[in-house]
């Protein structure tokens, strides 16, 4: 996993001076048992986002009904030992659904929010390290693309797409450009004046070659914060559309659709179809939350507690 | 700005049209090309761009496809609701961002520190629309009330309209003060460490007043900073809690005329939401001044 690894680097940094010393170098195992005992929150966190993950890999195992199959005997069951958590107004059962849409908020998460930073990141660092024209336009797109609320533009975005999980994904990816783009140009900035980077030059290598070598890898440290920050909002922001209809389709179970307007009309004979998606989503949302506030307190102490 | 907007619009697979003959049945090629040339989008894309901007500029801001009245006398009687509730979950979390955050500093790294924390944490991860239905469960489990079905004006009955709002308020509210007490926090931990703090410690100066009165009036301006942002943020947040609660504001009617592909009113209503949210970074901007009297403008 990216973000167990990323902490080798974090703490590789503190250590540069002991490794100098002649102290052995840490494995990886001792680097997570110490995140985990200075970041118990974060470690909480990590857990949660593994069980997040580990369900949707595992779905199949995990589910005991089919998601997609309706079951009209068993229209709204309470929860039972057959159907754990109940079932909706066509029959499905909800313990299948959440298990099988965490694999599709975790796809769509992961995907839109890689795909986001990853553009946006280029963005910022090819306008930070060249500064200038390119990074005065840029800037001002990104302006723009920053002046609309997340859920507005994704909403918009999505409508205009129509609906599949593609275009969920890129309407997603969209809003994030600008805040990738933002946090990626800052720390190239200061990295575009550092003295090695000046050495580089010295020594006659391109421009192209000296932004993608030298500096990009510097940046990943607050790239991993980003991630992480924004795969909450990013599943978040796809319960929502899912909530709103413009989200991932049938016969895909997300767990947005599944608060949609059909479980508000049952909700007061059925509160399980509202209460266990939501939770589910809280969850998992919670998780990303707290990772991420823990790899930034390990990874970029500049931006402590913000 | 609306570039931008028209053009990730206009990228739409199937127009206004092909929804209304979807819902209505068959028909005939000859009436929908008919219905086409009366709205005008059967001409090149350009062309309706820049009709939308001269319009624009005149101050004719376009008919609804759908209602045949203009886009402008169909959002404006939204506004009020949208605004009122946008105002009342700020106050709402201020009202709890603040406070929690400043707690939360003062008492650093103690139990109570890490469970307003986690509360907080907790507030950013719920999603709001969800927090909304649960509220209106839990009261009709709990006291048995029945959440009104359509709008009721402060004018008709005071009462049921103040619930109305104050209950989604609370569930957006409740997610934007979580950013609040964040920022509060770091910001009052930094600002603590200050000299002249320990100075006002040091003359005997009481906790009371060297935590509200000098070390939380510098350490505001970052706090604004986060309203201003969390203002955008709020006004997605609306989108879903006015369609749960039900309320007629602006943010539905987006999300009603986006499913209708009725582009005249989404354009405006997303203009609009742009302009507010530049104006509420202007207002961000001139409060720095009030706060911190070392900004000046001009």
């Amino acid at each position: 996993m990216a973000d167990k690894r990323s902490t080798v680097t974090g703490d590789a940094i503190e250590l540069t001076l002991p490794v100098g010393l002649g102290l052995p170098r840490v494995g990886f195992g001792t680097t997570i048992w110490r995140f985990c005992r200075r970041k118990p929150l974060g470690a909480a966190g990590g857990l949660l986002t593994l069980a997040l993950v580990v369900t949707a890999v595992l779905a199949n195992f995990l589910a005991t009904q089919d998601p997609i199959a309706t079951d009209a005997v068993h229209t709204l069951a309470r929860p039972s030992p057959q159907f754990w958590l109940g079932t909706d107004h066509l029959g499905r059962d909800i313990y299948s659904r959440i298990v099988h849409g965490a694999r599709v908020s975790l796809i769509v998460g992961v995907l839109s929010t890689l795909l986001g930073s990853v553009l946006g990141g280029l963005i910022g660092l090819l306008s930070g390290y060249f500064g200038g024209r390119i990074d005065l336009i840029s800037q001002r797109v990104m302006d723009i693309l920053q002046g609309l609320p997340l859920l507005v533009l994704a909403l918009v975005m999505s409508a205009s797409l129509g609906p599949s999980i593609q275009n969920v994904i890129l309407a997603i990816s969209i809003p994030i450009i600008p805040r990738a783009g933002r946090v990626i140009r800052s720390s190239v900035l200061s990295i575009r004046e550092m003295q090695y980077i000046e050495a580089a030059r010295g020594l006659g290598i391109g421009h192209l070659r000296i932004a993608f070598r030298h500096v990009l890898p510097n940046t990943i440290g607050p790239f991993i914060v980003l991630t992480t920050a924004q795969l909450g909002s990013a599943i978040l922001v796809e319960a929502a559309l899912s909530f709103l209809g413009v989200g991932v389709p049938e016969p895909y179970p997300s767990w947005g659709r599944m608060l949609s307007v059909s479980a508000a009309e049952y909700a007061q004979k059925a509160p399980w179809l509202v209460l266990f998606p939501g939770i589910a989503i809280s969850l998992a949302v919670f998780g990303s939350n707290l990772l991420g506030d823990a790899l930034r307190d390990t990874l970029d102490p500049r931006l402590r507690g913000g | 700005m609306s570039l931008v907007i028209f053009v990730l619009l206009r990228l739409a697979p199937g127009n206004m049209v092909d929804i209304l003959f979807s819902t209505g049945g068959y028909v005939s090629e000859s009436d929908k090309a008919a219905i086409e040339k009366e709205l005008g989008i059967d001409r090149p894309i350009w062309v309706q761009y820049v009709d939308w901007l001269r319009d624009m500029a005149t101050g004719k801001l376009g008919k609804s496809y759908r209602y045949d009245l203009p886009a402008w006398e169909l959002i404006k009687p939204l506004i009020p609701v949208t605004v009122e509730l946008a105002v009342l979950s700020t106050i709402i979390a201020i009202l709890l961002g603040v406070p929690t955050g400043v707690i939360s500093a003062v008492r650093q790294d103690t139990s109570l520190d890490y469970v307003l924390r986690v509360f907080s944490l907790a507030g950013l991860s719920m999603p709001s629309f969800w927090l909304g239905m649960v509220i209106i469960l839990a009261l009709v489990a709990w006291i048995g009330w029945i959440p009104p079905i359509t709008y009721v004006s402060p004018a008709e009955n005071f009462k049921i309209h103040l619930v109305q709002f104050l209950l989604p308020a609370l569930a957006v509210g409740y997610r934007s003060s979580a950013l609040i007490t964040r920022i509060t926090r770091s910001a009052l931990l930094e600002v603590m460490r200050e000299d002249y703090i320990r100075t006002a410690w040091a003359k005997g100066q009481s906790g009371r007043i060297v935590i509200w009165r000098h070390a939380l009036k510098n350490a505001m301006l970052p706090v604004i900073t986060v309203i201003g942002i969390e203002f955008a943020f709020l006004i997605g947040g609306l989108v879903v809690t006015e369609t749960v609660f039900n309320l007629p504001g602006v943010a539905r009617f987006l999300v009603q005329a986006i499913l209708w592909r009725d582009y005249p009113i989404v354009q405006n209503i997303v203009m609009f939401i742009a302009i507010v949210v530049v104006l509420s970074n202007l207002l961000v901007d001139l409060l720095y001044g009030w706060f911190d009297p070392r900004v000046r403008y001009g």
